[in-house]
């Protein structure tokens, strides 16, 4: 009779409350995503793939000063410098070791030209073990440039957590 | 005697062909409704909304291998898919799906086959679904199967009971045993009295279709009570050996069984094809009946979304301590009512 009872009243009083729940979510939107076909915004300030900076003239902003090699803890930043005809240095060889890197961003901080930045791209995956030591030629962005969006999102991020301006 | 023939057998593919897509799709949706219940978008890459995904499923079991183990009971074995699979098609040979419909000046009754005992053979072909399930899990000689197989019995033997009293009080009332002819009580107003509402036996027996609700899950092995099959503790229960086609009749057989009961159940008490605007347009009979079967299903996916599984002993102890006294009491009030 107690589970008779029981029953009875979950039927009426307790189930619905179950269905109700269910059929509320069936109306939500999914949080899903499809991945490969749709990739979610990353944070402004994510650090992903490097890319090195030029400036408005094209001219790279890099000076192959070593600061960035200096600060990074895990010892992934090898350049060589050169000297151009107009007497400015320039690095002849920049290469980031993708594997060794842990994304920390000091490089990004202790560049005073700014040239070296942290981007959004995150897929990075592949079968060659070589193919993770960056070039200069890769992290370099075009010129005449693409409008960056990466770059637009760090302005923005920069007026939101304010970074040191040099 | 030609034309009898020939309209029997377009009649027979018809509703065959219909019911295997039926089968196909509810699958389909099953996966949408759950999924976007639990906030996923479910298939969508087979053709537009994945509406092409249970063909592409057909397809790949088709193409899979058939695997049968070394120590398994061979004839029994292959014949357990068929066993199940075939009495979850008989079901439709006597539910009724339409007016009787005038095509190409002949009357034709929309049914397969006015049995006059129809219930019960409904009742009873359901039944002999469980015996594929029960051989299939003695013959595949192995633990997941054995037990997947013992738990449909013994659930077999707690619901069967509540199930078939729940339907005593609609035949009490009916006083007849054949679904046409049920159909044909439950059109017009409630009682011949309350014209706002349909004269569809869930409103003179609303406890005996809740009975029969639970107990048609039970038999069909559905979440909440899919014992036999439970993932989290038998891998795949009784058809857990069973690789390819062999698999996907078990597959087809569970699919066409939740169609079935939700027909029978649409025919004993939601009133069958019955629904307005019948006189003008016969044919209209057929969409009632499908949106009537339509929703069954759908309360069936939405079931699975909300509730866990029943642990095994609660699941008797429900069958025998709740349903079956529930259904007596319902038979019993029915028939003193009748009486009076």
């Amino acid at each position: 009779m107690k589970d008779i009872l029981r029953a009875i009243g979950n039927v009426f009083f307790k189930m619905p409350l179950g269905f109700v729940v269910t059929l509320k979510h069936l109306f939500k939107k999914p949080v899903t995503l499809e991945y490969p076909k749709k990739k979610k915004p990353m944070a402004p300030r994510y650090k992903g793939q490097h890319y090195l900076e030029r400036y408005d003239d094209g001219t790279e902003r890099c000076v192959c000063c070593g600061l960035c090699a200096a600060a990074c803890p895990s010892d992934c930043i090898y350049m060589e410098p050169d000297e151009n005809e107009k007497g400015e240095r320039f690095a002849k060889v920049y290469e980031i070791n993708q594997i060794r890197c842990i994304y920390c961003g000091f490089c990004e901080e202790a560049c005073p030209e700014e040239a070296i930045f942290l981007g959004q791209e995150y897929e990075f995956s592949s079968a060659d073990i070589n193919s993770f030591v960056k070039t200069k030629d890769q992290m370099l962005v075009a010129h005449p440039r693409k409008e960056n969006p990466f770059k637009k999102l760090l302005r923005k991020a920069r007026k939101v957590y304010g970074t040191v301006d040099k | 005697m030609f034309e009898i023939i020939l309209f029997a057998t377009v009649k027979v593919i018809v509703v065959v062909a219909a019911v295997l897509t039926g089968c196909a799709y509810s699958t389909l949706l099953e996966r949408k409704v759950v999924g976007h219940m639990q906030h996923r978008i479910g298939p969508n890459t087979a053709g537009p909304f994945g509406l092409l995904t249970p063909i592409a499923d057909a397809v790949k079991l088709i193409f899979k291998e058939e695997i049968v183990p070394s120590n398994v009971e061979k004839l029994t074995y292959l014949l357990a898919p068929m066993i199940s699979f075939v009495p979850a098609l008989l079901t439709f040979a006597v539910v009724p799906f339409g007016k009787d419909n005038n095509f190409f000046g002949r009357d034709v009754a929309l049914v397969l086959s006015d049995l006059n005992v129809g219930v019960l053979f409904v009742f009873a072909v359901t039944s002999l679904g469980i015996y594929g399930i029960v051989l299939a899990g003695w013959s595949s000689g192995s633990k997941y199967s054995m037990m997947g197989a013992v738990r449909s019995s013994a659930q077999m033997i707690s619901y069967e009971v509540g199930y078939g009293l729940s339907i005593i009080g609609v035949i009490i009332i009916a006083n007849t045993l054949s679904l046409s002819e049920l159909v044909t009580i439950q059109t017009g107003p409630l009682w011949g009295t309350f014209s706002f509402l349909p004269n569809w036996f869930i409103f003179s027996q609303p406890l005996g279709f809740l009975i029969f609700l639970t107990c048609a899950i039970a038999e069909t092995n559905r979440a909440p009570f899919d014992m036999p099959e439970a993932e989290s503790e038998l891998v795949a229960g009784y058809h857990t050996e069973y690789s390819s086609m062999k698999f996907s009749m078990f597959f087809i057989a569970e699919y066409a069984n939740m169609i079935a009961v939700s027909a029978v159940g649409t025919t004993l008490f939601l009133g069958g094809w019955d629904g307005p605007f019948l006189d003008s347009l016969p044919m209209l009979s057929v969409v009632y009946f499908v949106i009537k079967v339509f929703l069954f299903m759908f309360f069936y996916i939405w079931l699975r979304a909300t509730f866990p599984r029943f642990r095994y002993d609660q699941l008797m102890a429900f069958g025998w301590k709740v349903l079956f006294p529930l259904a007596l009491l319902n038979t019993l009030i029915t028939a003193f009512v009748v009486i009076l």
